[in-house]
């Protein structure tokens, strides 16, 4: 392979005088949107536009030093476009506040909150980083991880500290804070689904019956996977959350398939959500409803479809360049703030911002596909490609839900919208796959000689059977 | 594990590239069909926080938006509200009617023609604001048209236009009853709502713009169609003798008209002029059966029936002349009878086509379209639809209509020291309502300013009081005094 020949005589640059730099323009793009926002709705340029500028570069710029003391060689594009992201999604959950507050809303204070939030993600960032120099420690937490992960999962269903907001059973209530243990959830089972399966991906790959024309697992290992189908569908019925299903088994899926590079797993797990997704739309008559309002939703205007319909007419209304930051109507969108976020921005930013977003999304996942790509060890490469695959799908699913491409499912978008759990994890998430990074990024330790580096990441592997 | 990882990425890019794709689809294919769905508030809301443009006649704004302290920007309001309700429409959330809605796009800011504006105001980041419409009225005018109307007795239907002749114009436009649209451009939605079902139940149509919108027998005012259709064919003129007498009996049929007071018009044989002036049925019976369908609905398509010609209000009725009438029913169309219908600005069309030598000229209400700071953008032409009849003709009837308000049947319409022209017209519905009264007119004979017609419906007037001109005569009157000594 080409990628390999080139990989093999190839020392990374660390690069993070560019990172500084692209750092700088997406400090523009949250400072000056927050600055357009006071501009469009107010008039004026906000008050405290120093202050919050202020704020902001600090996070930044605190993360920038972190990850050039603690990981130099870690890709340098990932932060730029997450604080962009990050940014943007400030100033717009800032313009909706300043309606909200306007129209005489209790609730219109989402914007600091949700600053305060990346606060503490940053804050995770910087701790995760400095606290965990090699991912490969966390393979030692494998079961536990799994283990919690799944607690976290079940939590909301629990009584006392579950709750149901808006219809959907995702949050916990521990002293006095709202929590979606979710959003850590999906960190949690990547962690174990990576420790997991490069450990048994031999046999995975290797044992079992050939029937017909599918090499079936053995019994035994067909466990974890049916455990993982038993959760998402779980989560489908009881949470009717097919976007949160969709997620954990595709993760779980994408990750089985590139440990065990058989793509017969994908036809297996492929056919079980299938078939699952078809019961629940059978049994599960709010499934059915959903789907229904997708195909169309103009019949059920004004009705169980005002939030999907609203948000299809804010982003035709903002056309190819937006109305303008304070010039639309995006507080028309129930959940404008959250998981309608990209509604906001197409209504006031247009085609041309909702494109450079999924651009930016499609960049992240692209860096953490790549750290997969050049990670030396099985974990390692696993863990960014499960991380890569989390942003991936969630990304399309919320963003394809909230511009009809598919049915309309509860997430948020990450970075973008408002919401502690979600933000606060994903922080996390771009500290792990900057960390992968920067072990995948740095010179190989000399004892090895450097034609075989590659060759030695993948030691264990087994011959081929194509 | 590299191999599937690419697999993964290309999976992942077809992901994206499919958001990307149906992004396209939702925000720029389908943005124009989204925003004119009727569901969309959007656009509304977007006209209801805007500046709109005001609507002015003379210097004064008769509909204005100013700023509002709710979560609209601005509140929409008119100044004189009834007088003026049937040419403005109304504004409100839900729809616009008359040039609100006709000169939406200049009022909102959209037009092309404000696209400077526009860029300016984009430029200087201000609120972009609406452009201005001057309409072509003369408040004189309409004040006495609507106060006309008002002073009818009890509770009269009634509807007033003025048009100047020369260009089209339309001078006055008063309508009764009326609305106010103020009600209508409430940001409560809630009381709109009320007020437009409430209206809409009324079984006096206060919503319709009576000007344009109703049709009726025209009566009497409908035999200067046929005396024009007479003096065309060549073989008449104002001083032509013509068949008089107590009664004509109906081709086709035992039944026998007579004359509106039971009168022989002054004899056997009188003139045309004479005819016109006591407003003789026979001779008018006789002229129709004489001239036939075509010619009489040549005549009046030639004037504007079976057509519509305002283009800047909506809701306009067709006036008809229907061609498939039989002999019977053509000679009763003579007198405005039987299926002839028209709208009192066909009336007063053909009023005006003969003060301006037989051109009719298409009727506008919107004169001028201003840049939110008042330059002028754009100006109504004056525009000739058809030639109805020659200009010798046009003298001949002028001077018969003269000798009409002279000493003839509409007398209550002479203004001393000026030469009026004008006729009345009583026409008959069903035996149980009372008649219809009109009047149409032109002053002065000479260089007519204005010409005029006046409809007046189901009023409490007795039925032998109304002979049109003591109903419709002094409303008429007094537009044309008012447009004369402005």
């Amino acid at each position: 392979m080409s990628q390999t020949g080139t990989l093999m005589g190839f020392v990374h640059r660390r690069r993070r005088g560019a990172e500084l730099f692209l750092l700088v323009l997406a400090l523009m793009v949250g400072i000056g949107a927050y600055a357009a926002v006071g501009l469009g709705v107010e008039g004026v340029v906000p008050a405290d536009l120093v202050g919050y500028g202020g704020w902001l570069t600090a996070l930044i710029v605190g993360a920038h030093v972190t990850v050039r003391l603690v990981a130099p060689y870690a890709d340098p594009v990932l932060l730029p476009l997450v604080a962009a992201l990050n940014g943007l999604g400030l100033a717009v959950i800032r313009r909706l506040d300043l309606t909200y507050e306007a129209n005489g809303l209790d609730q219109h204070t989402f914007a600091r909150q949700q600053l305060t939030w990346m606060t503490l993600g940053v804050i995770l960032f910087v701790a995760t980083l400095f606290l965990l120099r090699d991912h490969r420690v966390l393979q030692r937490f494998t079961y536990t991880a799994g283990l919690l992960g799944i607690v976290l999962l079940i939590l909301p269903f629990l009584p006392v500290i579950g709750r149901e907001i808006n219809g959907a059973r995702i949050w916990i209530n521990v002293v006095g804070f709202s929590f979606q243990p979710g959003e850590v959830a999906k960190v949690l089972l990547v962690i174990a689904f990576s420790g997991y399966l490069v450990l048994h991906r031999d046999a995975l790959a290797l044992a079992g019956n050939r029937i017909l024309f599918i090499d079936l697992p053995r019994g035994r290992d067909l466990g974890p996977i049916l455990a993982m189908f038993g959760v998402s569908m779980m989560i489908l019925v009881l949470q009717n959350d097919l976007g949160s299903s969709l997620l954990f088994f595709g993760l779980f899926l994408a990750m089985l398939y590139v440990a065990t590079e058989r793509p017969g797993w994908l036809v297996v797990g492929g056919l079980l959500f299938g078939a699952g997704a078809l019961a629940a739309y059978t049994l599960v008559g709010n499934v059915q409803r959903r789907f229904d309002i997708w195909l169309h939703p103009m019949d059920y205007y004004p009705g169980t479809s005002f939030q999907p319909v609203e948000a299809m007419f804010g982003m035709g209304w903002g056309g190819l360049i937006g109305r303008g930051l304070g010039n639309g109507f995006p507080e028309r969108v129930p959940f404008a703030y959250s998981d309608f976020i990209l509604s906001t921005v197409g209504e006031e930013l247009g085609l041309t911002a909702v494109m450079a977003i999924v651009l930016c999304y499609g960049l992240i996942v692209e860096r953490a596909l790549r750290i997969a790509l050049i990670s030396r060890d099985g974990f390692g490469k696993l863990m960014a490609l499960g991380l890569g695959a989390i942003i991936a799908l969630q990304v399309f699913v919320v963003v394809g839900g909230v511009t009809g491409l598919i049915p309309l499912t509860g997430l948020t978008t990450p970075f973008l919208s408002y919401g502690g759990s979600s933000l606060v994890a994903n922080w996390v998430v771009i500290a792990l796959l900057l960390r992968i990074s920067d072990q995948a990024r740095r010179p190989a330790p000399r004892l090895e000689p450097v034609d075989d580096s590659v060759a030695d990441s993948e030691s264990t592997q087994v011959v081929k059977l194509r | 594990m590299n191999k599937p990882i690419r697999v993964v990425s290309v999976f992942c890019l077809l992901l994206f590239l499919a958001l990307l794709v149906n992004a396209t689809y939702l925000m720029y294919v389908r943005s124009d069909a989204l925003s004119e769905d009727p569901n969309n508030r959007r656009v509304i809301t977007a006209t209801f926080s805007r500046e709109r443009g005001a609507i002015l006649v003379g210097k004064d704004a008769i509909a204005r938006s100013v700023p509002s302290d709710d979560k609209y920007k601005f509140q929409r309001t008119y100044s004189q509200p009834f007088k003026y309700a049937p040419i403005t429409g109304y504004f409100s959330w839900y729809d616009q009617t008359g040039v609100e809605r006709s000169q939406n796009e200049v009022l909102s800011g959209d037009d092309s023609r404000l696209f400077v504006t526009r860029l300016v105001d984009l430029l200087s980041n201000s609120d972009p604001k609406g452009g201005n419409v001057q309409l072509t009225i003369n408040a004189a005018a309409q004040d006495a048209a609507w106060e006309g109307l008002e002073a009818l007795p009890g509770d009269a239907q009634g509807a007033v236009v003025a048009l100047q002749p020369t260009t089209g114009r339309v001078l006055a436009m008063a309508s009764t009853p009326t609305f106010d649209p103020n009600k209508f451009a409430s940001h409560d939605f809630g009381a709109v709502r009320d007020i437009s079902e409430q209206l809409n139940d009324d079984p006096r149509d206060p919503l319709i713009n009576r000007a344009t919108g109703t049709t009726l027998p025209p009566g009497s005012t409908f035999k200067l169609v046929t005396a024009a259709a007479a003096i065309e064919s060549g073989n008449y003129d104002a001083d032509s003798m013509v068949p008089g007498g107590f009664q004509f009996k109906l081709p086709q049929s035992t039944a026998v008209i007579r004359n509106h007071d039971g009168g022989n018009c002054g004899g056997d044989r009188i003139t045309m002029t004479q005819a016109m002036q006591v407003s003789c049925n026979v001779t008018f019976l006789s002229l129709a059966n004489d001239l036939g369908v075509e010619a009489m609905a040549d005549q009046a398509e030639k004037f504007g029936f079976n057509d519509t010609s305002l283009e800047d209000l909506g809701g306009q009725a067709e006036s008809l002349y229907p061609r498939d009438m039989d002999p019977p029913q053509t000679a009763m169309s003579g007198i405005g009878q039987s299926n002839v219908t028209a709208t009192p600005l066909q009336m007063a069309m053909v009023a005006a086509a003969i003060a301006n030598d037989g051109d009719v000229m298409r009727p506008y209400v919107v004169d001028e379209v201003r840049a939110p700071n008042l330059s002028v953008l754009d100006r109504t032409d004056p525009q000739s639809i058809s030639k109805a009849i020659s200009s010798t003709t046009a003298e001949e009837l002028t001077k018969m209509l003269v000798a009409t308000v002279d000493s003839g049947t509409a007398t209550p319409a002479q203004i001393p020291g000026v030469e009026v022209a004008g006729k009345t017209g009583t026409a008959q519905s069903t035996p149980e309502r009372p008649p219809y009264a009109w009047f149409v007119s032109f002053a002065p004979a000479d260089d007519p300013q204005v010409a005029v017609a006046v409809l007046v419906q189901s009023s409490d007037t007795s039925r032998d009081e109304i002979a049109g001109g003591r109903l419709g005569g002094p409303i008429a009157k007094a537009i044309m005094e008012a447009v004369i000594n402005r």
